[in-house]
């Protein structure tokens, strides 16, 4: 390696030349920070290790400039007077898709393959007029870099030019070949927790006992093997991983005991089987029984497959990626996003990637109290998050239809990333049912994509823990969507050839994980770690198994395609590789080389964890109420909940996301007059030259679950499905993915009210079974996060108990599907559905709480929460949701809102400003409106309702259709008037559209 | 200006002929979409040149450098939309990087033996970053415009309204007014080397532009979405046959992904798929002038 040498090409914009991302350097220093810079510039800095003489540096250098507007040198261009120099890269072994694609580009210029260690690395010079180094370097830790994964250096313009340009490169300096180690487990239960904290295993010592009864039973299977009587690393990590909560679910395969007031004491065995598969299998049975099922595969896969039409299914699954996203929001979220595309892609024999959605739930942005030590500001990791997967979708080619955010101070400890894919995969590929896949004995491991790196070791244990300040480095990968598009592009082709028999992808726990799940089939298998390709030197066995370094899919390929399958990979210049063969043995057997680094019985592997035994005790709070007497004119404070930043416009930032690659979106993200407020739904064509949709919703309120998980989770599906039926989509066929991010649910001496949060867990999951039976509507997959806890600085942050409802639905023919804008004045406006004094957990009172200048400790919810919580009428909602459906399928709903957060009057508000036309409602037409006080009448968040127009011609049709159904005319559409709304005989919404909209745009755009 | 006489004539004699020979001839022309390596929108350019009766054939960047001389079996060429190489090192780089050092020859051959090229967005970049556009004094070979970065930075979808210029001499646009296009990118403003600017006005090269409510070209954020001076957002080269465009006429395929579908549905008024005009006049073209 003594031949190369390092070439340094600094790129800078010619001074005519606008710089864009200085300017954004200069705004946020004085908008974020109160820093007054006086003028930014920026440099690119590639700093190429290689072989290449002066004249190739010299040529190099030539094309990487763009003419028109750069300018460049080798070594350091003259920079003219600034200050201070701040200069970002990239710490050793991060991942660096830029300087990835860049030796690329080099090779390509100078027609010729630079030597195997050639590499680039990137970095970002600003330099800096009108600050010294302190503020400088302030600047560069809030809003430059993460020192997570990057190195920061700050120097005047005289340190900067005293010494030669920096050659130097951040390579990981390999340790070599690092051997294999045994790990004895002790006799004693202290003995054995310590070893599990100390190695990040997160295993309970009931788990490490059961590891250890293992081991001594099958010494002499391991003495034949060559191994001792104790566990390798590779076997303790290798369990430790498949075993995590991440991977396993031992929450939700728990045994629990539950108790609650009035109720006797139960024990509940898996709240999985019982509520979760149990309500798919209800829902299964009742429609088998009817028309038929139109579940294909769910549970079992990387995410849920329905049928779609003759020739495709839909897959779709979401994910969480919360912890990573708390430590390096950008590169965490990131990985997110390019993560669950991973999942439909590694379903059946392989999806292709349609639609993505994200969620995010963060403390408010505009937080002003106290950060613990070891977090982030909320500001900064909502902009670090946005533009993870702002670049992780765009660049995959994948347009969003679904993007939210939610805002509430307990996500201060760590932020909520959801993230999710739907795919489309052929209901037949290469003559084989598309969702079947199976690695048979004999077919060959092949590890496709990415190499392994050190990044995203302990990944998966890790977020199974809860965060604090000893987080790994290691457990942030970066992703790198080229690298995983290319490889996508690469695997239809082998998918369609049929080259392959078994899918998956790598995610948490890496090969272990993925070679492990594959060979639970066939019954074995045989995997030679030596023969992995790595991003450098110097790991050990164990590290390259468990690595969760991103952009890689594990594939089972039968021996008679081996040949075909790596000819067409080096033909696409991927990177696929053949790491040993599935087995029938009943082992999985893992070797470095010769010597065998793990040997595991299949069965002890997936099977041998003992189940959880845990307590439950439901323990309600009653919460304060507001006191006083609500305003008379509501019009300020329906202004002022639609300024909230839960309720606020966030158009400006879903702007920077792709909605409409691949040129199959029907109705956008953002609707009405000036495409700029929220659909209710989004809709999207499968494929070109078809009239088939799917429809994409959710529901998710977590401010419930303050008052009763029950009626949190109900919220949730019943959201999801108003949502559906206000795009147009009828009832059937709508299935549900359920995301679980909870609070640690288990009691110990940190947390104290750990038996309430399972409680919660459980009521939750009652009330998503009975919601998704009572609407015939399957779940089909799901996650769960257990640990959102953080302990920084001594002190406890819980998020509230959330659950995210995602909702699919199928609409026959996309000329049909329905907006949220009014069309035309002269429409009359319905309410559908019942109002009830429920503002429990709702906008209105924590507005009112705020208002009156109450606040909760860090960690409380923020006041008021009141106690009556919304709560579902099943039977009534079903009843009216079919009449629902039936006018739109006959055509006679023109537009459709979802009372949500800010209850009806939000809604009204929504539609009037997306169609920029006024509104004139009476409220007192409706008997349930009329006996609420105005304000509750307005703003409580009661379930089951919905608003429509009804253009006048169909007056007529619309009621009878839906007579004997809660459906009240309670107003109609003007051209040019305000948002008016009376109730109890007097105006109490008077409000000018433009104004309120102006207001809602206000807090976040 | 305009377009020249002859291929006025060639174009008149094309559009006289029976439907049927119309439809024949259109579809014997063949367009080639290359793909992979982080391109994202071949199956809605496919789509789009099908529908106006081509026949399309994919084929993956690297197959295509394996043999070049392929490119000359085809009419079209078209660069798609996406983020060839993560746009690192500027959009459309690496991608073009890799035609210049392995096929560049016979890309220029294909152009200088009368074929026609779209550039959308990536594809628009690329071409730039190629020196295809805007092809002066017949050097396919010589960059002398760019896409800079946005004015806001950051990638951006949103719809813009469009402004065709019709003394221009691209085939692309011929006959085209105006019609709203999603503008999905980050980098797009139009920028020239020095000199270039006038030449390129002076032969209606900008043969689009981002314009307001008036229609009239415009430099406000957000109807021009980065900034482009003169609301410039395509640019064809002095033939015509070679255009770039940043808004996505591929995106707008069908009447209802118009966001202004639903509202007017119920009013009688008629959408149409507008982005598919475009396609079909390169078609048009490519047929007619054989």
């Amino acid at each position: 390696m003594d031949e190369l040498g390092v070439v340094r090409f600094e790129l800078g914009l010619k001074p005519a030349q606008r710089d864009p991302r200085a300017e954004s350097v200069v705004r946020s220093a004085e908008r974020h920070l109160g820093l007054r810079v006086a003028r930014a510039r920026t440099r690119d800095v590639y700093r190429l290790l290689g072989d290449l003489n002066g004249a190739e540096a010299e040529r190099v250098l030539g094309e990487l400039i763009d003419p028109v507007l750069q300018t460049g040198a080798l070594g350091r261009l003259d920079d003219g007077p600034f200050d201070v120099a701040v200069t970002v890269a990239f710490k050793p072994g991060v991942t660096d898709p830029v300087g990835k694609s860049a030796l690329v580009a080099v090779s390509d210029m100078l027609g010729r393959k630079l030597p195997k260690q050639a590499a680039v690395f990137t970095s970002t010079l600003y330099l800096l007029d009108g600050v010294g180094p302190a503020e400088a370097e302030h600047i560069a830790l809030e809003l430059l870099a993460n020192p997570v994964i990057q190195t920061i250096t700050v120097q005047t313009r005289a340190e900067l030019l005293r010494d030669p340009p920096d050659l130097t490169v951040p390579r990981v300096h390999g340790q070599g070949h690092r051997p294999v180690e045994t790990i004895p487990l002790p006799d004693d239960d202290a003995r054995l927790a310590a070893l599990s904290q100390e190695r990040v295993l997160a295993l309970t010592v009931a788990e490490l006992r059961a590891i250890r009864d293992y081991f001594a039973d099958v010494t002499a299977d391991r003495a034949r093997a060559g191994l001792g009587p104790d566990p390798t690393d590779a076997e303790l990590e290798c369990l430790a991983q498949t075993w995590s909560e991440h991977c396993k679910h031992k929450l939700f395969n728990a045994i629990i005991r539950y108790e609650e007031d009035g109720r006797p004491p139960e024990t509940i065995s898996s709240v999985f089987r019982t509520f979760i598969r149990g309500a798919t299998h209800a829902v299964d049975r009742a429609l088998g029984q009817r028309d038929g099922s139109f579940l294909v595969s769910v549970f079992h896969d990387n995410a849920g497959v329905v049928r779609f039409d003759d020739t495709h299914h839909l897959v779709y699954k979401v994910e969480t990626h919360n912890s990573p996203s708390a430590l390096d929001p950008y590169g965490g979220a990131m990985t997110g996003i390019v993560g669950v595309n991973r999942d439909p892609f590694g379903t059946g024999l392989g999806a292709e990637l349609r639609s993505n959605v994200w969620g995010y739930c963060f403390a408010e942005p505009a937080y002003d109290g106290e950060v613990p030590r070891g977090l982030m500001h909320p500001r900064r990791i909502r902009e670090g998050v946005h533009r993870g997967v702002i670049d992780g979708g765009n660049q995959s080619g994948v347009p969003y239809g679904r993007g939210w955010e939610l805002f509430d101070t307990r996500f201060l400890g760590k932020p909520l990333v959801f993230c999710g894919t739907v795919g489309l995969l052929p209901v037949t590929v290469a003559g084989q049912p598309g969702h079947e896949k199976a690695a048979r004995p004999g077919d060959h491991i092949v590890m496709v994509g990415g190499r392994i790196g050190a990044d995203g070791i302990h990944g998966a244990t890790f977020s199974s823990a809860a965060l604090d300040e000893s987080a790994p480095v290691q457990a942030v990968q970066i992703g790198d969507p080229i690298t995983q598009k290319c490889m996508f592009d690469f695997l239809l082709e082998a998918r369609d050839l049929g080259l392959y028999s078994a899918i998956t992808d790598n995610g948490a726990g890496g090969l272990s994980s993925s070679v492990g799940e594959m060979a639970e089939k066939p019954g074995g298998a045989r995997l030679d770690l030596a023969l992995a390709p790595l991003k450098y030197e110097g790991l050990a066995p164990w590290e390259i198994l468990v690595s969760e370094a991103q952009e890689r899919m594990t594939l089972a390929v039968p021996p008679e395609h081996l040949d075909a399958l790596m000819a067409l990979a080096a033909r696409r210049d991927v990177e696929a590789t053949c790491l040993g063969e599935f087995t029938s043995s009943g082992n999985f057997h893992v070797q470095y080389g010769a010597e065998t680094v793990a040997l595991i019985g299949m069965k002890f592997l997936h099977e041998g964890n003992p189940p959880l035994v845990l307590d439950a005790k439901h323990a309600p709070v009653v919460w304060d109420e507001p006191k006083g007497l609500p305003a008379a004119d509501l019009s300020a404070t329906l202004a002022a909940l639609l300024a909230r930043p839960n309720l606020a416009s966030g158009e400006s930032m879903a702007r920077h996301y792709d909605h409409e690659v691949k040129g199959l979106t029907v109705i956008k993200p953002y609707v009405g007059a000036r495409a700029d407020v929220p659909a209710e739904a989004t809709v999207f064509l499968a494929r070109h030259g078809t009239r088939r949709g799917y429809v994409l919703s959710e529901g998710v309120n977590p401010f419930y679950s303050d008052i009763d998980a029950f009626a949190m989770a109900q919220a949730a599906v019943d959201l999801a499905i108003r949502r559906q039926l206000a795009a147009g989509a009828p009832l059937e066929r709508i299935a549900l993915l359920d995301n679980f991010c909870w609070p640690d649910p288990v009691a110990s001496e940190h947390n104290p009210d750990g038996a309430h949060k399972l409680a919660q867990l459980v009521r939750a999951c009652r009330g998503l079974y009975e919601a998704c039976v009572g609407f015939e509507a399957p779940l089909v997959s799901g996650k769960d996060s257990m640990k959102n806890d953080s302990t920084l600085g001594g002190r406890r942050i819980s998020v509230p108990a959330t659950l995210l409802v995602s909702a699919i639905g199928q609409l026959p023919d996309v000329y049909d599907a329905i907006t949220l804008d009014p069309k035309a004045p002269g429409e009359l406006v319905y309410v559908l559905g019942t109002t009830l004094d429920e503002c429990g957990g709702s906008e209105y009172f924590r507005h009112l709480g705020q208002q009156a200048g109450q606040s909760a400790p860090l960690g409380q919810p923020q006041p008021y929460v009141g106690n009556r919580v919304p709560r579902l009428a099943l039977k009534a909602s079903h009843s009216l949701y079919r009449g629902v459906a039936l006018a739109t399928a006959a055509g006679l709903v023109r537009s459709a809102a979802v009372p949500a957060l800010g209850g009806l009057g939000a809604a009204l508000a929504r539609m009037a400003m997306a169609a920029e036309l006024g509104l004139e409602v009476d409220l007192d037409r409706a008997g349930d409106l009329r006996a609420l006080a105005a304000d509750r009448a307005l703003f409580s968040e009661s379930l089951g309702r919905l608003v429509v127009t009804v253009a006048p011609r169909d007056q007529r049709g619309f009621e009878s259709l839906m007579a004997g159904r809660p459906c009240v005319e309670i107003g109609r559409v003007t051209a040019t008037g305000p948002l008016s709304i009376r109730h109890g005989g007097r105006s109490v919404v008077n409000a000018e559209v433009l104004e309120l909209k102006a207001g809602w745009r206000g807090t976040l755009d | 200006m305009g377009l020249a006489l002859e291929t006025s004539q060639k174009l008149a004699e094309f559009s006289a002929l029976p439907a049927e020979e119309q439809a024949a001839r259109r579809g014997a022309v063949r367009v080639l979409v290359p793909t992979g390596l982080g391109l994202n929108c071949e199956d809605e350019t496919q789509y789009a040149f099908e529908t106006v009766g081509a026949s399309v054939t994919r084929m993956h960047l690297l197959d295509l450098l394996e043999r070049p001389a392929q490119l000359m079996d085809f009419r079209i060429l078209a660069f798609v939309g996406g983020f060839a190489f993560g746009d690192h090192l500027g959009a459309g780089f690496v991608f073009a990087n890799k035609i210049r050092s392995r096929m560049y020859d016979t890309l220029v051959g294909f152009i200088e033996n009368g074929g026609l090229a779209l550039g959308v967005c990536n594809g628009f970049q690329t071409m730039t970053r190629l020196g295809l556009l805007p092809g002066l004094d017949g050097d396919y070979r010589t960059p002398r415009a760019t896409l800079a970065p946005n004015d806001r930075p950051g990638y951006r979808d949103a719809w813009v309204r469009l402004g065709f210029d019709e003394r221009s001499p691209c085939l692309w646009t011929r006959g085209l007014e105006s019609m709203s296009l999603p503008a999905r990118h980050g980098e797009g403003k139009l920028l020239f080397a020095d000199g270039v600017r006038e030449v390129v006005e002076a032969g209606h090269l900008v043969a689009a532009r981002y314009v307001g409510a008036d229609l009239e070209p415009t430099e406000s954020f957000p109807q021009n979405p980065n900034g482009s001076p003169g609301g410039a957002a395509g640019l064809c080269d002095p033939s015509g046959r070679l255009f770039g465009l940043m808004p996505h006429p591929d995106a707008f395929l069908y009447p209802f992904q118009h966001p202004d579908f639903a509202r007017r549905r119920g009013t009688g008024q008629h959408v149409g798929a507008d982005g598919l005009r475009l396609f079909d006049n390169g078609v048009t073209a490519a047929a007619a002038l054989g």
